[in-house]
């Protein structure tokens, strides 16, 4: 078998087993800890008699093995389960909300990851110059900067002072493309600035890192323009390295869209996560950081994947 | 310049978290009205009176500023010293003794850290009491995660260098080698990323409390400060913006004086000795 299928075959089976592990450390962790769901859901002035009821109605009489099999299960089948706060079916909920949360973090990728290129591409051209020294400077300013303090700055500039954007981000069935798109401008924004200077500086080492080799050398002493090497030479050669920090930034984006959501109040899965954490709601908050789980376990094996893919020694085994 | 062979930024950085560190100390001292009383008008602007004017509620919001930086400081730092004692004991013991040991902590910890960490945290807090020492023990231990990679990775460094084998042939037992012959050597490497842990622990808290699942009203922290006077915000009041200001402030300090120290120390493994 080829070696890089086989290291990929290797992985995306780690990526599984991975995934049943988080599943087993979520479920044990809303299930062993001290507090019951019966005893949140009733209160403390509960009676002994309507606690005991409502265990034997939610099951809580099984032994956690079964009960882990059958949450288990159904999340493999996308049975989600009931809310315990509303009686709603979580799968009906999160429908949509995925599809929210996911064009939000699209809208923002598509911002950040040109934009992270191209000034990480600046920097090395002018490394250490003003250009390279502005941009480090900014990365550490903003690598310090809260995702709500970004998000508000935001709002009271660009949606309350000025008025060019609406400063919350409501959004309802049969919305057009573009009325959304304007809505999720600045929740964009704020993601995308969260994650542009870390991705950036990723990308200024991942080139530098390719311009000490030898053939860039030989580039230099053939005469060709620092520019001409960088994007010819230089970039190809640190495309697998930039698509991993891509990765890796947007598996970060999937966890900053929980704050950014409550900031702008846009209704996603970040939100519906947050909201029934203070409710709570084990069953939603279960389903919640699975999928979440998931998505970042996902975009981290992606980011493995392509980085075997691209390796050039292990596409050509000797 | 560079005043006492310390530079500019990291004067800028130490000045400031020390201001803050004083504030979060002296805070009853130096507040001037109590944390929860109210004494003016909601939202009023600023004046002689109300420094930062005042919140949501018509609480002084300097005085809760100041408290505030007691709680968020002092919580972040409990969390940090938990997550550094019980890391660097983990990762040091880890690759001092290696074998199933090293293998199931290090696996655990793999596990751990595949789940984003403020995802574990709600998770977690949907079914614990939220209060202080819940909030310490859950940020310390999930951050612990990474201080474990970090010195694991400088003690199995250090294990295999000469001195620490002339201990081993000594008969020095592991914790002698731990404490005595590996801790010093990782010493330089664990201080500078302190830093970065405890402005990781305070921007964390302050999610925690943003979301409201952090310290809990009517006591002060930055972060709830910001949830508390949020809705201002679409009215032109910035009352949110001063504390979420101070933390993105005290973020910028501290990473100043960890870049500092984090290059002094490579300075000197450098061997290039005093400047």
């Amino acid at each position: 078998m080829h070696i890089a299928l086989k290291l990929i075959a290797q992985r995306l089976a780690l990526g599984g087993l991975l995934l049943v592990a988080v599943s087993v450390l979520i479920f044990v962790g809303t299930q062993i800890l001290p507090g019951d769901v019966a005893q949140s859901i009733l209160g403390q002035s509960a009676t002994p008699e309507s606690l005991a009821n409502l265990r034997a109605e939610l099951g809580l009489n099984e032994p956690a093995i079964t009960r882990y099999f059958a949450w288990a299960g159904g999340m493999l089948t996308g049975d989600l389960g009931t809310a315990l706060t509303s009686g709603a079916d979580i799968g009906d909920a999160i429908g949509g909300r995925l599809a929210n949360t996911l064009f939000l973090a699209s809208v923002a990728a598509a911002f950040s990851i040109p934009l992270a290129i191209l000034l990480g591409l600046l920097a090395v051209r002018f490394k250490d110059k003003w250009p390279d020294k502005l941009i480090s400077a900014t990365t550490l300013a903003s690598i310090s900067l809260p995702e709500f303090f970004i998000g508000y700055l935001l709002i009271f500039f660009f949606g309350v002072k000025l008025g060019w954007f609406p400063s919350v981000a409501t959004v309802y069935d049969g919305m057009g493309f573009w009325d959304r798109l304007e809505v999720v401008i600045l929740p964009a924004l704020t993601l995308t600035l969260v994650v542009l200077a870390h991705m950036m500086r990723m990308t200024r080492a991942a080139i530098l890192n390719v311009m000490q080799s030898a053939y860039i050398e030989s580039a230099e002493l053939k005469g060709l323009s620092r520019f001409k090497i960088i994007y010819r030479h230089a970039f190809p050669n640190a495309i697998a390295p930039i698509v991993n920090v891509v990765m890796l930034n947007m598996a970060y984006l999937i966890v900053g869209v929980v704050v950014v959501e409550v900031i702008f109040v846009y209704p996603g899965m970040g939100q519906y996560l947050v909201d029934h954490v203070s409710k709570r709601d084990v069953p939603v908050v279960q389903a919640c950081g699975l999928i979440f789980a998931a998505f970042y376990i996902g975009l981290n094996l992606v980011a493995d994947v392509v980085s075997i893919l691209t390796n050039p020694r292990l596409r050509h085994p000797k | 310049m560079r005043p006492l062979g310390i530079p500019i930024s990291a004067w800028i950085g130490l000045i400031s978290t020390g201001l803050f560190v004083f504030a979060a100390v002296f805070a009853p001292l130096i507040a001037p009205y109590p944390m929860t009383e109210i004494v003016g008008a909601v939202w009023e602007p600023r004046s002689a009176e109300h420094w930062l004017g005042t919140d949501n509620l018509g609480r002084d919001l300097l005085s809760r500023m100041i408290y505030g930086a007691r709680t968020t400081l002092g919580i972040a730092a409990a969390a940090t010293i938990l997550s550094f004692t019980l890391g660097s004991a983990l990762g040091m013991t880890a690759a001092v003794v290696g074998g199933w040991i090293d293998q199931l902590l290090s696996r655990f910890v793999d596990l751990l850290m595949s789940i984003p960490t403020l995802i574990f945290a709600l998770v977690v807090l949907s079914v614990m009491p939220v209060s202080i020492p819940v909030l310490i023990l859950v940020m310390g231990i999930l951050d612990s995660t990474r201080v474990y990679r970090l010195s694991r990775a400088v003690a199995v460094d250090v294990n295999v260098m000469d001195f620490v084998e002339a201990a081993k042939l000594r008969g020095e037992g592991r914790i002698w080698i731990v404490t005595r012959e590996i801790l010093p050597n990782a010493l330089s490497t664990l201080v500078a990323e302190l830093g970065l842990r405890f402005i990781f622990a305070v921007l964390f808290l302050s999610s925690l409390s943003f979301l409201g699942l952090g310290i809990q009203p009517p006591a002060a922290d930055w972060g709830g400060m910001v949830k508390e006077n949020k809705d201002g915000i679409v009215f032109g009041i910035g009352a949110a913006l001063i504390p979420a200001g101070a933390i993105a402030l005290l973020a910028i300090s501290v990473n100043l004086v960890a870049d500092w120290i984090l290059n002094r120390t490579t300075d000197l493994k450098g061997g290039r000795g005093g400047q």
